[in-house]
């Protein structure tokens, strides 16, 4: 991004800005002018926030596969797991692990604005957020499922949850068949953020 | 699925009939529209958290109000699908009222 520095000592973009972001700059500005909050502590968020990734999921996901007391754990108690596995996931009030099997199958949405669970997924993609998903997951979620090329049997339960409080949710998905005896790092790659939220698998077994 | 806080609060319990209030009012409502006078049962009983309509506003939440997962037919809110589908919702409970069965 092309920048210019502005009387005030730093940098705004230089294109046409909305009128969202115009508001944000101006009270960025704000702040910093009245020593709220630095620059640094802007810095070090950003690293915060960018530091969280669907990594972390999928470590977690791909340890319940290979490790069923791990498992048992994971789904009692996340928060207290996260921890146990260096993820901090302190940030969120509550957080619930629903289990995918052959018969029923869970997609998260948050119909109200972007609820997520952030410190195990990172940031969620613009589709989460968009009314175009958040609309039509409560309605027509086979169909959604659809467009992420998952075309469920008729006989497959489907449970969408809508996580409108201050619970946050994440599918531990059904582990690929063909992947008996791989290591967790292996295992790990296949479990996609998408499969995390519930709206696809996770990837295939490709042998190598 | 995953752990409850605390099962022990709150007037309703699982398997519980419940109408969600079909209410309005102006503030921070997180019961969404869509689910407003519709039918379902009590799936689980998540705990007691602090009641958002107050923190929204800088107040500070007390009392604590009881969430509950509850769940609902797909076909019981939209009328059109036979399948067996379900849509679950954290619903405080001053939004819930009890349904005869």
């Amino acid at each position: 991004m092309t920048t210019a520095t502005t009387e005030h000592g730093h940098d705004h973009p230089k294109h046409e800005l909305s009128h969202c972001a115009r508001r944000i700059y101006a009270i960025r500005d704000l702040l910093l002018e009245k020593g709220v909050i630095t620059e640094k502590d802007i810095q070090c968020q950003i690293e915060y926030q960018e530091a969280r990734s669907p990594a972390n999921g999928a470590k977690l996901v791909a340890r319940a596969w290979v490790d069923p007391a791990f498992k048992e754990r994971f789904m009692a108690d996340p928060k207290a797991v996260c921890a146990e596995m260096g993820i901090d996931a302190s940030a969120i009030n509550e957080f619930v692990v629903l289990e995918n099997t052959e018969r029923v199958r869970h997609m998260v949405v948050c119909t109200l604005c972007s609820c997520y669970p952030r410190p195990i997924l990172g940031r969620p993609p613009d589709w989460y957020k968009s009314f175009n998903y958040r609309q039509r997951s409560v309605v027509d979620p086979r169909g959604v499922m659809r467009e992420f090329g998952l075309d469920l049997p008729d006989d497959v339960e489907v449970r969408v949850h809508d996580s409108t409080a201050d619970m946050r949710y994440l599918v531990l998905p059904v582990r690929p068949a063909g992947t008996e005896g791989w290591s967790e790092a292996d295992l790990a790659k296949l479990v996609t953020r998408d499969s995390m939220i519930g709206v696809m698998d996770p990837l295939p077994a490709i042998s190598e | 699925m995953g752990r409850t806080l605390n099962a022990e609060v709150g007037k309703l319990k699982p398997g519980d009939r419940v109408t969600v209030k079909f209410e309005d009012r102006p503030g921070h409502l997180r019961t969404p529209w869509y689910i407003r006078g519709k039918t379902g049962w009590i799936e689980r009983v998540h705990g007691e958290f602090l009641n958002p309509e107050s923190l929204a506003y800088g107040r500070d939440g007390l009392p604590k109000k009881t969430l509950y997962l509850v769940a609902f037919n797909q076909s019981d809110i939209w009328g059109r699908t036979s399948n067996a589908d379900k849509l679950l919702v954290d619903i405080y409970e001053h939004w819930l009222d009890p349904a005869s069965n």
